[in-house]
This record gives structure tokens, sequence and C-alpha cells, in this order.
């Protein structure tokens, strides 16, 4: 067997769709590590002030506060023009605020407030609370739960003392759960509603306001933003919305006070269809406007006005105003307009414009030295400049004041320039996508899918030939020459780039080297189009082309247990189409019976066909009830998560508790009982190595652990009081003697996976008779019935001729075999299935513990996967004209879709917040002091139905050889030379073997590597679309690295294969003489 | 000979099909507030009632059934009987696979058992009128070669048309638009009735195409 070749391939392709995926996600998801430290009042003290004073307590320039926020606010919403006589539905809908900015110039201003991307709600409720530019991850330590760590505003005004009062949008008391003197959150969640918030803040808002039990008032519409989802802008609808978003304005403005400030402003805009979520300027361009009932502004003309205003700059522009500190890590600039140009001119509670300045200027300056210690991501260059930047204004400014001075106009431009260079920094690296990028990821991964599909179809072609070099070497001379190139022209090297090109060539070469020597190539393997028109293939486009709609994804574990159920029942209607399902009635005389297809015997086709109906029935039944175990998405409005999800010790009611206990330990023993009687049953429980050790001592073992640990787990924590030392006890080491077993037996496994049992027989003296010749037994059965099925002619051949060229042993009489050897038939089976239940075991032990039946069903759904192909296989063995081992598309759509919906079986979902964080804690209950463990612990929990398919994929090739034993050739095994050789089949013809391998293994990939070239597609089409960060992205995210999961353990499942065979041939070694070969 | 036989389904079919649409049209006439959307399983039972009068008379006029060996009134009324068997049989067959297609188990049970009686009366029905109460030929029809007249071929597509149709009527309930065909098993039983009227209209098309390679063995 061509090892090496077969590996290489598989482990190109997975490189190839790593490449892709990180280009992709390079370009696509915007990663900024979250800095937790917060501004204290003593930061903001200016420079030479005496005064001990704390900045906080200074009386600030305003006292109170109303933001009143109307999401999707556009810029044009905004725009008043008297002269257009026929406006359309948004124009000319928000007179009050051209009224007041041109009336009273000097209280009022509109400007353009200019968002960053992602524009979405959420990310842009973070960016104007905390100045910063969130991405769609900010990787803090909060992945759990959306709440703000960061220093935010709203926990400045809470730190000073203000009540801030909060009404509208939902989300915001999730982003800021326990920061509000008083909430009135309203349902967010369904676009379709224009009215709920917006009533129900307009209910609400003017008691407040009268009131005098609050100092910021925070009021988020949504109607606007819903009405621009569901009808778009130009709707009579808008019209209606926003000019009840006027009259809001209005009655707000009338009953301002004094010190108040009023800040209307919208957190992004919306594109011509209403929708949101990118970078393109009508996304971006929202409107701000400040009022006040005191003067505010100073003169117009004054001074120079800015047009637009990033949306970072509210933030430190509140904060100073409303005298607190500038949260930390704000990027924002102070809004110099509304600061006095020099203190003693305007109010004396205020700040100058200088002060404000430095303020600003020193707070960013500490913001990007602690972020440029924690991360690495903002290029070198730039910082040192920004650097050397700052150290000049800061002995400019402080030379100005302590000589008294008013700080000059060039000092202002230069701190105005230092802070805009910073944001740039900061934006370029975390709030832009990168298109070119996200395209090239899309490229490689489109062309790793033609690739590894093209691969299927002519593995054996490809195995023949060495077809790997030239792409291998052309990829690294590409990434090399992109790596030198970027070193000469930019003075650094970005990895992801010299991957991407090296990735790209490499496939390039390699298609057109298959190109060639396909037109050179017979034309028996031609690729016909007609191929991927399939009904398995198209089921795996249906799955993909399901990821591209938000619904389908939401529902996403139903959707996929119904395509598995399609095709599940397409087998048997297809073998009935096709006249093999049912045995043939007795042909007719019509033809000559030559020209007949030579028809499987009837009583083997009857046998087949109940195996086969049978193991629909146990598919279907396992579809069914395993969608019992699913969990509940947020979105999925009236949903039950299964009430085996709750861990033992949470569930309240002890009878209930004692029942699920009895059903999960019940389950675990079956898994257990199911594997060692499977084994046994192949007669691979004879021998003593280790491997039959593994399996007889510590799968037991480990089992039995595993009950005691829930037991324990399970126990309420006071009902057994002075036995809480060993209770505690137990569920540390419990766990950590189950772990141990289970490493020790996939330890042992590798070192020896051979199960196989032999036995030699003493000679009898009877030699040169005509008895019946002596036979090389392959398999299983201490039945001696079952035993004379499993013979293997050919071998046998070789070890008569050695037997008999060596002289000293000779023929039996009684035509028993010279050497038994028990559990040969099965000899790569076992060890993986073996495998297989160590480590289902092992993750069974990460979950919760009513998740054991769940296990046990995706043991059962596999084993009736297994039966299924192998019947239908056998069934229309006489009419396939492919290769002899070649496994068809729908059992390995049907297994790769089955780790889908065993994902969802086993109460996960692809979103962030139902990751089940307590699997780190299995084992190690005081926590850990690395990271490494217990994210491994999480990753082994997310992906466990993931890894077990992958693992256990090879078997699909073995398991019709499997079960000949009972089926095919038994029929028909009157001629001498065609017995049961199952297994050894594949050592006959290695060639055979590993093409069908690495053919079984590529579609395995390609499967699952379409379903990732889909949601990388939905994330790069719809990265518009309302739902793109809450749906497409941890999607994407939860795809990849499951992608890369799988592979990683496929490749686990061939080596082990591989290992297999290479102590096969020492086997095989040490029975033949070297001369006999 | 062709041509006689294939206008001769062509007709029987623009026959059912016009059957389907009387039932879609005359209850509104009788019936107040008649909606396919609102009054959903009077549509459904109408449509179902009417296409199975339609078949049986249609087939007991054309004389397309399987040949009976004897003639005697208690066989008859023991086919009779039998037929009624495997058609409740049918029903209860349909609804088990549609809940396990994932359709909801106890709630709205009679919508869905009525789901079951369309997709019965499209697909089973035809198979007791063409060829009786005989699981064996059914199973032998859904074959590759075991069609045996033109009427066999037209089962197989009617048939496969329906039960696909019902199977892509249930994609759109997952989507969140919020129409009224959205509701179970509105989108699936519309679903069914298009894909029946489809079958219909191809299958004397396609046999017309395909008259060269159909070659049916003689009974
Ligand atoms: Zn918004
Ligand atoms: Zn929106």
């Amino acid at each position: 067997m061509k090892s090496l070749p077969v590996l290489a391939l598989l482990l190109w392709i997975c490189s190839l769709f790593y490449m892709g995926i990180l280009l992709f996600v390079g370009g696509f998801l915007l990663v900024r590590l979250e800095v937790n430290r917060t501004s204290t009042c003593a930061d903001v003290l200016p420079p030479g002030a005496d005064v001990k004073g704390d900045f906080c307590l200074k009386e600030p320039r305003f006292r109170r506060a109303v933001v009143l926020i109307i999401d999707a606010l556009k810029a044009d919403f905004t725009r008043y023009d008297p002269g257009n006589t026929s406006p359309r539905a948004f124009e000319n809908k928000l007179p009050i605020l051209d009224e007041m900015a041109s009336s009273r110039p000097s209280q009022a201003r509109l400007y353009t407030f200019r968002a960053d991307p992602p524009t979405t709600t959420m990310q842009r409720i973070k960016g104007f609370t905390t100045g910063s530019l969130p991405t769609f991850i900010d990787v803090g330590n909060n992945f759990a739960s959306s709440a703000v760590l960061e220093d935010n505003l709203v926990h400045q005004l809470g730190q000073a003392g203000k009540r801030v009062v909060f009404m509208g949008d939902d989300t915001w008391v999730s982003l800021f759960p326990r920061k509000f003197h008083r909430s009135l959150p309203f349902p967010s969640f369904n676009v379709k509603d224009l009215h709920t918030v917006d009533n129900g803040i307009l209910q609400n808002i003017f008691p407040t306001m009268e009131g005098d039990d609050w100092d910021v008032l925070i009021a988020h519409f949504l109607g606007v933003d819903h009405c621009g989802h569901r009808f778009g802008p130009d709707h009579p609808a808008m019209a209606e919305k926003l000019t009840q978003m006027d009259e809001v304005i209005r009655s707000v403005i009338k009953r301002l006070q004094n010190d108040t400030l009023l800040v209307v402003m919208g957190d992004h805009g919306m594109t011509d269809t209403g929708d949101h979520g990118g970078e393109s300027q009508k996304e971006t361009d929202a409107a701000l406007f400040l009022y006040s009932g005191s003067p505010l502004f100073p003169t117009p003309g004054s001074q120079m006005e800015p047009e637009v205003v990033p949306q970072t700059d509210l933030v430190p522009t509140l904060a100073l105003l409303l005298g607190v500190p500038i949260p930390y890590s704000s990027v924002g600039q102070v809004l110099l307009p509304l600061f006095p140009l020099n203190s003693s001119l305007g109010a004396s509670m205020s700040l100058s414009q200088a002060e404000a300045l430095w303020i600003n200027v020193k707070q960013v300056n500490r913001f990007l030295e602690t972020y440029s210690n924690m991360a690495k991501d903002i290029p070198a260059d730039g910082l040192s400049q920004l650097q050397s930047h700052f150290t000049q204004l800061s002995s400019q400014y402080l030379s100005s004041v302590s000589e008294g001075a008013p700080p000059s106009a060039e000092l202002t431009a230069s701190m105005q320039a230092y802070l805009n260079s910073v944001r740039e920094t900061c934006r370029a690296s975390w709030a832009r996508f990168n298109p070119l990028k996200m395209a090239a990821g899309l490229l490689v991964l489109g062309l790793a899918c033609v690739a590894c599909f093209v691969l299927t179809e002519l593995s054996l072609m490809v195995l023949q030939g060495s077809v790997l070099k030239a792409p291998l070497l052309s990829g690294l001379l590409a990434g090399a020459a992109v790596a030198a190139c970027q070193l000469f022209t930019l003075g650094f090297v970005e990895v992801s780039w010299c991957f991407g090109a090296g990735a790209l060539m490499s496939e390039v070469a390699f298609l057109w080297r298959i190109r060639r020597a396909f037109t050179r190539g017979s034309s028996s393997a031609r690729l016909s189009v007609w191929l991927l028109l399939n009904p398995p293939l198209l089921v795996l486009f249906l799955r993909c082309a399901s990821l591209l709609s938000d619904s389908y994804v939401i529902s996403e574990g139903r959707v996929v247990t119904f395509l598995l159920f399609t095709l599940g029942l397409y087998i048997p209607l297809r073998l009935n189409w096709d006249g093999l399902l049912v045995p043939s009635p007795p042909s007719d005389t019509q033809k000559p019976p030559g020209l007949l297809p030579p028809a499987l015997p009837l009583s083997t086709v009857r046998r087949e066909s109940t195996a086969l109906l049978v193991s629909v029935a146990i598919l279907v039944g396992c579809l069914y009830l395993s969608l019992s175990f699913h969990s509940c998405r947020e979105e999925q409005g009236s949903c039950q998560p299964s009430a085996f999800l709750t861990p033992l010790s949470r569930v309240q009611d002890s009878r209930v508790r004692n029942l699920h206990y009895i059903l999960s330990v019940a389950s675990l023993f079956a898994w257990a009982f199911l594997l060692h009687r499977w084994l046994r049953h192949y007669g691979n429980l004879n021998c003593t190595s280790v491997a039959v050790f593994t399996a007889r001592c510590l799968l037991p073992l480990a089992s039995i652990c595993m009950g005691l640990h829930w037991a324990v787990s399970a126990t309420p924590g006071d009902s057994f009081r002075n036995l809480a030392e060993l209770i505690s006890l137990a569920q540390v080491v419990l766990p950590r003697i189950t772990f141990g077993l289970l490493g020790l037996g996939l330890l042992l496994l590798w070192l020896d996976p051979l199960t196989v049992f032999l036995k030699m027989r003493a000679p009898l003296n009877s030699r040169g008779t005509s008895v019946p010749p002596p036979k090389y037994r392959a398999s299983t059965g201490v039945s001696p019935q079952a035993e004379l099925h499993h013979l293997i002619p050919q071998l046998y051949q070789r070890i008569r001729q050695s037997l008999e060229d060596g002289g000293s042993e000779g023929d039996e009489a009684d035509g028993r075999p010279a050497v038994e050897a028990y559990g040969l038939g099965t000899v790569y089976s076992a060890p993986l299935v073996l495998l297989c239940g160590l480590l289902g075991l092992g993750l069974l032990l990460l979950h919760a513990e009513g998740m054991a039946i769940a296990f046990l069903l995706m043991l059962l759904q596999a084993a009736a996967v297994l039966h299924l192909h192998s019947s239908s296989s056998t069934l229309s063995s006489l009419q396939s004209h492919s290769s002899v081992f070649s496994v068809p598309w729908a059992p390995v759509v049907l297994w790769s879709l089955a780790a889908s919906q065993f994902f969802h079986a086993t109460g996960h979902l692809p979103t962030f917040p139902s990751i089940q964080w307590g699997a780190a804690f299995v084992g190690f209950p005081q926590g850990h002091s690395g990271t490494v463990l217990p994210a491994s612990l999480v990753t082994l929990n997310t992906f466990a139905s993931h890894i077990m398919f992958a693992v256990g994929c090879p078997l699909l090739l073995f398991w019709p050889l499997v079960h000949e034993a009972r089926g095919t050739r038994t029929g028909r095994s009157g001629e001498d030379g065609d017995d049961v050789v199952m297994e050894m089949r594949l050592r006959e013809n290695p060639q055979q073997f590993s093409s069908a391998l690495l053919q079984l293994a590529a579609r395995y990939l390609f499967i699952t590597g379409a379903q990732v070239l889909a949601s990388v597609c939905a994330a790069a089409i719809l990265r518009r679309h309302l739902m793109v960060w809450k749906v497409f992205a941890p999607k994407l995210m939860f795809e990849a690295s499951g992608f890369i999961v799988s592979s990683v353990f496929l490749l686990v499942g061939v080596t082990l294969v591989m290992r297999v065979d290479v102590a096969v041939a020492r086997l095989f070694q040490k029975l033949l003489p070297e001369n006999s070969r | 000979m062709w041509d006689v036989e294939i206008r001769g389904m062509a007709s029987a079919h623009a026959i059912i099909a016009a059957s389907i649409f009387m039932a879609t049209i005359m209850p509104a006439v009788l019936v107040e507030k008649f909606s396919v959307y609102g009054t959903h399983l009077v549509w459904l039972y109408s449509v179902a009632g009417s296409v199975a009068v339609v078949n049986i008379a249609v087939f007991w006029l054309l004389g397309i059934s399987p040949p009976t060996k004897k003639n005697t009134l208690s066989y008859k009324l023991s086919k009779l009987f039998r037929s009624c068997v495997y058609f409740l049989l049918s029903c209860l067959f349909f609804h088990t696979v549609v809940v396990l297609y994932g359709a909801p188990l106890l709630e709205s049970a009679l919508e869905t058992f009525s789901l079951a009686v369309l997709l019965s009366t499209f697909t089973t029905l035809r198979c007791l009128c063409i060829l009786g109460p005989n699981v064996q030929a059914w199973i032998r029809v859904f074959s590759r070669d075991g069609a045996m007249s033109v009427w066999d071929t037209s089962l197989q597509i009617t048939t496969g048309c329906s039960v696909v149709g019902a199977w892509l009527g249930a994609f759109p309930i997952p989507l969140d638009w919020d129409r009224p065909w959205q509701v179970w098993p509105i989108s699936c039983s519309l679903g069914t009735t298009i894909g029946f009227l489809t079958g219909l209209l191809t299958a004397p098309l396609w046999i017309r195409w395909h008259r060269k390679q159909l070659t049916y063995k003689l009974k």
C-alpha cells in the first residue's frame, strides 16, 4: 500500500483548505483585543494645576444630557430643502433639526455623523459608548455573554454618580447589565414590528424628563431601522415614522432645561434597500444633532467647522462636557466647536479647547501604549512615528503652560493631527474589511474544492503518477516569490498572502497537470458533468444552499435531519428502481440466457434486502429520536431546549434525576457492550495483544468510572454533608482516572493495533494425499460453523508453498488449516472501531450526562449507515462498474451530514453563547492555570460528533468487506478459490486499496469543504445582511473550525489504517519465511 | 395505436386536472368565506374527494384495471374491501413518514393526516385503480423496467411528481416571511397538488416524446 503518497495528497488538500480559510477569515473577521482598564478621575488632571481637587468634582459644563438614538437615522433623512416641492418619502420629514440649526446657530448644530464598519447596531452601540472601533470579535474574556467589559461612557457616568436612565432597544441591557439607574427595555428582535419599541419609549420619556430622577437619559428608537428593513427608505411608512420622530424631537426640545444637552443621532445609515452592515457611504453616514438651551457654539464662521464628525468623537466630547473621564480605549477626538477657544473668555467652568485636546491626547496616547504592549497588530513603524509625535507635543504643551501663555493655534492643529493619525492607524487595522483578501480566500477555497473533487474521481490515476511534485514546488516558489516581493517593497512579510499565493499556484499547477494527463488518459476515466447531478450530490448542494439563508441556518438541525432522511429513503427507492431490491422474477425465455446479467442468488437478495430495510428503519428511528436532543437558539421563539441537556446536578426533581441517571448509565453500558460484542463476534478478542487488553479491560473500567463520576456529580450538595470532602475528591479523581484509562488505551492501540490470534497446528504425517487442501483461517468465530467461511486462498497458497518447501510441516487430514488466524478478517476495522469507542467515551465525559443517550443513538445510526451501505453495495455489486472497493457518494454524504446532525443532537449550536464551557471543568473543578488545556477540552466537546464521524470514516471502506462473510460469495462458493477473505482482499490488491482509501477521504473532505465554501460565500455575499454578525459569521467560524477538526481526525483515522497495514505486513513477514517470497 | 392511447390518456388527465380546478372554485360558491388558505382543510378534502371520484369514474369507464380472474360478486366485494384497507393503510403510512420528516407529532395531527389523505388520493388511489390491490405489482411498477403499459408509465410519473411536490412544499416552511401559505400543511398540500398537476401534464408529453424507447412487455 502506498501510504506516503496518500497521506501527502490528503495533507496537501487539507492545507489548501486551511490557506483559503485563513485568507478569507483574515479579510473578513476583524479582530481586536479588549483592554480591560478603566480611566479614573485622577488621570485627567491638567498638568500644572496646583489644586489637588478631583476633576470629577468640578462643576461640569452640563449637568444633564438627553441622548436620543434613532436607529439608522441616515444623514439624508435630516437634510431639509424647502425648494423641494415633491419630496420622496424620506425627504424633508425632519424640519425641526434644520429649523433649530438655522434659527439658533449658537445653540444647535447638525452634522454628518460617520460610523465605522461593521455598521450593525450592536457594534455601533459599543462604538459610541467605548469610543473605540469594535470589530466582530473583540477578544476579551467574555466570549459567553455580550456584556461590554471595556471601559465605556455608561460605566464612567455611573462611577461619577450620574443616574443613567435607559429606554428602548433591549440590546443595551444585554450590553450593559446592571449599569443603569433605571431601564425600560423593549424587545428588538422582530424586524417586522415597527412600533413596539417606539411607543414604549413615547409612553415613558416625557414623564421621566419631567421628573427629577435622572441625569442622563438614553432613548433608542428602532422604528426607522425596522421600517427600512421591512419596506426600504422610499415608502410611505418611512415618511410616517420620520414625522413621528420629528414630533418627538420637538416635544423633547420644549421640555429641555438650560443645563441639559440634547444629542439626537443615528447609529448608522442604510442602503437604498434599507439594509446596513457594510462600509458604503450610504450605510456609514448617519446624522448628529446637538442642541442646548443655553449658547453652546461660538458664532458661526469664527473657526473651522468640521463637515463630517466621526462617530468615535462623540465619546470624549460627551465625557468632557458632562465632567467624567474619557473611557480608556477611546480613540476619538473632542469636538472642538463645543469648547471655548480660551477658558478665560468662555464660561469659567468649561475647559478650553487646548485643555480638552491635551486631556484627550494624553488619554489616547496612554491607550495606544497599553494596546501595543498587548497586541502586535498595529504596524511598528507607524507606532514609533506616533510616539515621537506625542513626545514633541507634550514638551510643547508643557512649556507653553509653564510660560502661562495660551497655547498657539499651531499646537492645537498639531494635537488634532496626532489624534487623527492615531484613529486612522487603528481604523486601518480594525475596522476595514479586506475585500481583496476575501476574494483571494474564496478563490483558493473554490479551487481547493475543485481539486478535491478531481482527486475523488481520479484517485487511481493520481496515485499512479507522481502528480504532487510539480504543484508543491510551484506553490513553494510562488509563496517565496511573494515573500521576497513584499520584503523588497514593503519591508515586511505578511504571511497570509504568501500562503495564499502558494496555495493558489499549487492548485493551478495541479489542475493543469491533471488536465494534461486527462486528455492523454483513457476515455473511461472521463469526468462527466452529469455526475454532479446525482441525488446524493444534489442533497449536498441543497445543504450548501441552505447555508445561504438565515432562516435555514437558524433551524439547521432540522434541515440536516430532513436531508438525511431524504437520502436514507432514496437508497432503497433507487435500488428498487434498478430492480435490485426485490428478487427478480424468473426471467422470460424471450431473451437468450447469455444476455441476461448474472443475478445474485435469491436467498442472498432476500437476506440483504431485509438487512437493508431494517437498517433504513433504524436510521430513520435514530434520526427522529435525535431531534429531541436539540438545544434552542434565541431566534427560535417558542422552543424548549431538550431536558437531557441540563446536568443532573441541576435537576431538582429527584425522581426525574434518578430516571435520567439510569437512562444515561444504561446507554453508557450499552455502548461498551455493543463494542465488545462486535469485536468478539469477529474473533478480535482471542489474542493476548495490548489492543485486546484495551478492549477487554480498559473500556469497561473507563465506563464504570464514568458511571461513578456521574453518580457523584449528580448527588445534591446538601444531602451528604459529611461526605462532602470525599465527593469533591471523587469529582477530581474519577474523571482524571477515566481520561487516563482512555489515553492509555489509545496509546496501546497505537503501539500494537493488531488483534489477530495465530494458532499453529501440529503437523500430521499424511503428506501427498488428495485430501482437501489445508486452509488458512481468516476470522472469527469460535463456532466451527462460522470458521468454515473464513478462508484465505491466496495466502493459503503461499503459506502452503512455504510450508511444503520447508518440508517440516504437512497437510492435515481433517481439512483444517495449518495456521489459524482469528480476527484477521477484521484486522483493519477492529482497531478503528475500538478507537471510535474509546474516543466516544472520552468525548461523552465532556458532555452533560443525558447526552449518553444521544451518543448511543450516534453509534446506532453509524452502524445503520454502515449496514445500509454494505447491503446496498452487495445488492448492486454486479451492476457497478467502478473499482472494487470504491465507496459511492451516497453513504459518504450520509456519513458526513450525520456529523452535522449530531453536532446539533448533542446540544450544540453554531453560536458563541451556546458553547458548553462546563466541559473545561470536567476533572478540573478548580479551574486551570493555562489556556491550552481548557481550550482543547472545549474544542473536543464542541466538535465531538465531527471527531467521531471523521475518525470512523474509513469504516465505510471496510464494512462491505466485513459483511461479505455472510454475504454474496458464500452463495456461489462452489468453485475453489472464491472463499471469503474479508479485509484480506485489500491486502491482495494494494493499489486499489490505497486509491479507494484516498478516494473515500477526499470525498469526505470535499463534502465538508463544500459546506465551508458555502458558509464563506454566505458571509461574503451577505456581509450587509441584518443577521451577518448574529448568524452567518458565527456559522462560518463553526463551520471552518469544524472542518479543521474533522480533517485532522480524518487524517488520524487514515493514519491508523496505515499503521495497521504496516503491522499486518510485518506479521506476514514473520509467517512467511524469506525464501518463499 | 400509440396515438390513440396517448390521446385517451391526455384527455383523462385533462378531466382530472379540470376536476381539481372545479374543486377549488365550486366551494367558493357554496361555502361562505371559502379560501384556499383560510379554510384550507375544506379545500383539501374537496380536491381529494373530487380527484378520487373522477379517477375512479375515468378508470372504470376506460376499463383500465387488472384483468380479473373471477367475476363473482363476493370476489368483487372482497377486492373492494381490500382496496379500502390498503387506502387507509397508505394514509397511515404517509402520516408516519410526514411525522418522521419533522411534522409535529401531536398538535395539528388532523392537518397532518389530511395531507396524508391527499397524498394517498394522488398516489395510492391511482395505484388501486390501475393495478388493483396488489402490492407486488405496485413494487414492480416503480422499477425501471416495471411499466407494462402507458398507464403504468403515467402512474410512475404522477406519483413521483406528487411526492416530490410534497417534499418541495416543505422548503418554505422555515423561512421567516410570515406568509399565510407557510402555515403547516398548506405549502405541502399545495406542493402536492401542483406536483400532481405537473405529473398529469408531463406524462402524455413524456410518453409521446419517448415513444421510441418505450417497449412494453406484453401482458
Ligand atoms: Zn442600528
Ligand atoms: Zn437595522
